[in-house]
């Protein structure tokens, strides 16, 4: 179990972690929505929300190499879409905009993923109303994400240990009967589960 | 396709998140009243699964690679109200987790890939497995829903940001467009591959889930696809100005439309210079477009079930 690069640091021990899960979540919506839709640019306002998510993340003991990384993952894509502002006459003003809106964001829920843990965020979820079965679907796909991509690398680990070729087509198949292959396994500890969750009184 | 925090504004976000929301609420509401308690623990356990799916992934030229996003997947193999509730926490995971796809644009993300992903896909599905029989019409059905699929839903982003008027119309729908078209092929083609695989190991997981949804589910949800596409897509794409003018003073965007009509375009997808700018160009490119993805599931179709000997 190494896939925890999604939270790796929620459970840490730390000022921002030991803070109530529900004035995390608070401020990192309230944030996101003033930087996202904030009508004007105003450069002091994203320097100081920058300043104050360094900040955050240096009191929770979050790596910035480990930052640094994540962003790396999503940016691209960031990138791609927000290339698109270029080709219109000012469009860099636009561009610049978006990037560091954007950016911002990414960072505010980088950090509101590693400060606190996944599960607390369900139980707010579930105070808050949300729909039972929409919550249940969560949780249970928070609960088996982790082994079903354990799973996925294992077959997947399998494959390459016994086919050598290198036609894509034929790497396609083979990728695609274990995509196949972990869903069969999927519905069987599906109904594992249901029967397990009968036994302990679920209703 | 996931769009980021920062390219919507307040209208665009809170429109698609209320059309997101009746959605998924619907079909959580359908779900609690139809869908037997065995089946629960498995809607969770696909999303985990479809998750798990788009990490893998599938080497296409030049060194990158694509994977799979799996809407039309999950409705063919959990039925589609059950698919969009799948997709909604996978979209939900990867905002809240993984920070792909912003919050203030969780609404757009779910309605294009958890809704008109699904449900469009779904119905093209079974409109192809009505006209061809067995495990043909599976491969052709799944591999030509996958594509249309992707490229409407590519369609809705690229109104949702045309309209929050970051980028003009001209620009970012030839883009989204052009590049879904591509993307497309990919998802087809896995889906199709995927699909066979399970119905080679398991044909009983996709047979129970053949019986067609009630007519009022499916013009419930197909209004609701319509709406969004009337809502985002239909301003820009509708040939009559006067419609377009009457939208645009009605919600008093019109100084964006005005900017946004003195753009030169740079791009020429889908403009050849010597036709004008008329509609047509781009309708019937994208016929084309529609007819080669559909000359392509067909082919694989054929080349993947071999003919059976009665």
């Amino acid at each position: 179990m190494r896939h925890d690069f999604l939270d790796r640091y929620s459970r840490l021990e730390s000022p921002v972690h030991r803070l109530p899960a529900g004035i995390k979540l608070g401020a990192a919506l309230l944030l996101v929505l003033l930087i996202a839709l904030a009508p004007l640019p105003a450069h002091w306002f994203f320097v100081t929300v920058a300043a104050g998510l360094l900040g955050t993340a240096l009191a929770a003991r979050i790596p910035f190499g480990y930052l640094g990384k994540r962003l790396l993952l999503i940016e691209p894509f960031v990138l791609g879409m927000a290339a698109l502002t270029l080709l219109q006459p000012g469009g860099r003003a636009v561009f610049a905009g978006i990037v560091v809106r954007s950016t911002l964001c990414l960072v505010t829920m980088v950090l509101l993923a590693n400060t606190t843990p996944f599960t607390e965020l369900l139980r707010l979820l579930r105070r808050a109303r949300m729909p039972t079965l929409l919550v249940t679907t969560l949780a249970l796909m928070y609960r088996y994400l982790f082994v079903l991509m354990d799973e996925t690398e294992r077959m997947n680990r399998a494959r390459h240990s016994r086919t050598f070729t290198r036609r894509r087509w034929r790497v396609w198949k083979n990728l695609a009967s274990v995509i196949g292959q972990l869903f069969v396994r999927s519905t069987e500890r599906a109904e594992q589960i249901y029967a397990a969750m009968c036994a302990r009184g679920w209703k | 396709m996931h769009i980021p925090d920062g390219f919507l504004d307040a209208k665009t976000a809170m429109a698609s998140g209320a059309l997101a929301a009746v959605g998924v609420g619907a079909a959580l509401w359908q779900a609690k009243r139809t869908l037997p308690a065995r089946r629960v623990p498995l809607l969770g356990v696909t999303a985990a699964f479809i998750f798990a799916a788009q990490m893998l992934n599938f080497p296409v030229a030049g060194g990158t690679s694509g994977h799979l996003v799996g809407g039309v997947l999950a409705a063919v193999l959990v039925g589609p109200g059950a698919a969009m509730i799948v997709m909604t926490a996978v979209l939900m995971v990867q905002c809240f987790l993984f920070a792909d796809g912003g919050v203030t644009a969780l609404g757009a993300n779910i309605f294009n890939m958890g809704l008109v992903n699904v449900f469009v896909g779904y119905a093209i599905y079974r409109g192809a497995r009505r006209l061809v029989n067995g495990q043909r019409g599976m491969i052709l059905g799944a591999a030509f829903a996958s594509w249309c699929a992707t490229v409407l839903a590519a369609v809705c982003c690229a109104g949702q940001i045309a309209w929050a008027g970051k980028v003009p119309w001209r620009l970012v729908f030839p883009a989204m467009a052009g590049v879904h078209m591509l993307i497309g092929i990919g998802e087809g083609a896995i889906t199709a591959l995927v699909l066979l695989a399970i119905v080679r190991a398991r044909p009983e997981l996709i047979e129970r889930n053949d019986d067609a949804p009630q007519p009022a589910v499916t013009i419930g949800y197909g209004l609701l696809v319509a709406l969004g596409l009337a809502l985002f897509v239909s301003p820009f794409a509708c040939a009559w100005p006067d419609g377009l003018e009457k939208v645009a003073t009605k919600l008093g965007f019109e100084q964006h439309t005005a900017t946004a009509s003195l753009v030169t375009v740079p791009f020429p997808d889908y403009k050849l210079p010597w036709l004008g700018e008329s509609g047509w160009v781009t309708a019937s490119v994208g016929a084309l477009g529609t007819l080669a993805a559909f000359a392509f599931a067909w082919l694989l179709a054929r080349m993947l079930v071999p003919e059976k000997k009665n």
